[in-house]
């Protein structure tokens, strides 16, 4: 399998480390929402098709990247860098100027 | 700054490393090796949107002047510079006390500089047969085009991680951890001598 990475181009997937389902959303930390906590930590949507998944390029630039996978036969649908377009996972304002 | 009496640098491929000509020469050796020993091995990062500033500072500091695009680099012999990741750039010099050189030019707003000095290992691998044999280690692609002159890549060698440098048609410039480059070393030599290869 080949992942685009989008700063190194295609590499084989034994560069990159799986960090877990792209969909969730982690609470604020202080949150006691228990079933907000619940849902971030177990529920998953399980899909057979196009998964929204965290990658790290681990074995190369080591980017995060947000790939979107397909289940059943494993195409890439697109790579992108997680960071900016979209919420950190802990809800933190991104980057720095 | 205080002036420091810097230690000695030792390599550490020396027990390993055996000038003269090894592996099916008989031919012909199709490949050199060597330890360039770089005095300056620098790690530069900017931060998020601070790239061009950074790059613009290396052209200043070094004269290097870096080409736009993922992994984009370019080597003048003594000195070389490369990027290796989203915003950050390896960049090596011959002569030593290239990051004090810069300590004035990375401001805090910019990014930061690692000094890798004395934490990496440089080597070189030239010739004819140079591509090939980087091609049983590597995923990736070494063909000119896809790979051009200056460039930079990283990637990894069963978990030693290489950045690599295209400094000729014919020539990379592979930087690894120091504490594995023993290893690194003698697997590369392996891998060498099935086309000939000279120690320099």
């Amino acid at each position: 399998m080949l992942i685009t990475c989008p700063y190194c181009g295609p590499r084989d997937v034994i560069e990159f480390t799986y960090q877990g389902d792209g969909n969730r959303e982690r609470p604020q930390p202080a949150s006691q929402n228990l079933d907000a906590w619940n849902a971030y930590v177990y529920d998953r949507l399980n899909p057979a098709g196009d998964h929204n998944e965290i990658w790290q390029h681990s074995g190369g630039c080591r980017s995060h990247l947000r790939v979107v996978r397909n289940t059943l036969t494993h195409e890439i649908r697109s790579t992108t860098f997680a960071r900016g377009g979209h919420k950190s996972a802990d809800n933190r304002a991104e980057g720095r100027s | 700054m205080a002036d420091h009496q810097l230690p000695e640098r030792l390599s550490p491929l020396e027990p390993e490393y055996h000038p003269g000509s090894h592996g099916n020469f008989e031919h012909g050796v199709d490949v050199i090796l060597s330890e360039t020993r770089p005095g300056s091995i620098l790690q530069l990062a900017a931060w998020p949107s601070e790239e061009k500033r950074l790059i613009e500072a290396i052209r200043k500091v070094t004269g290097l002047a870096l080409p736009d695009g993922a992994g984009g680099g370019v080597s003048n012999g003594g000195r070389a510079a490369f990027g290796f990741a989203p915003g950050k750039f390896t960049v090596v010099d011959e002569a030593e006390g290239l990051a004090a050189a810069f300590a004035g030019a990375i401001t805090p707003a910019i990014g930061t500089l690692t000094d890798l000095s004395h934490g990496r290992t440089a080597i070189r691998i030239a010739g004819p047969k140079a591509e090939w044999v980087m091609a049983k280690f590597f995923a990736i692609d070494f063909a000119l085009p896809a790979f051009p002159l200056g460039a930079g890549r990283s990637t990894n060698h069963h978990d030693i991680f290489a950045q690599i440098q295209r400094s000729g048609a014919d020539q990379f410039d592979i930087y690894v951890f120091r504490s594995f480059a023993r290893s690194f070393w003698k697997a590369l030599c392996h891998a060498s001598e099935e086309v000939g290869y000279e120690v320099q």
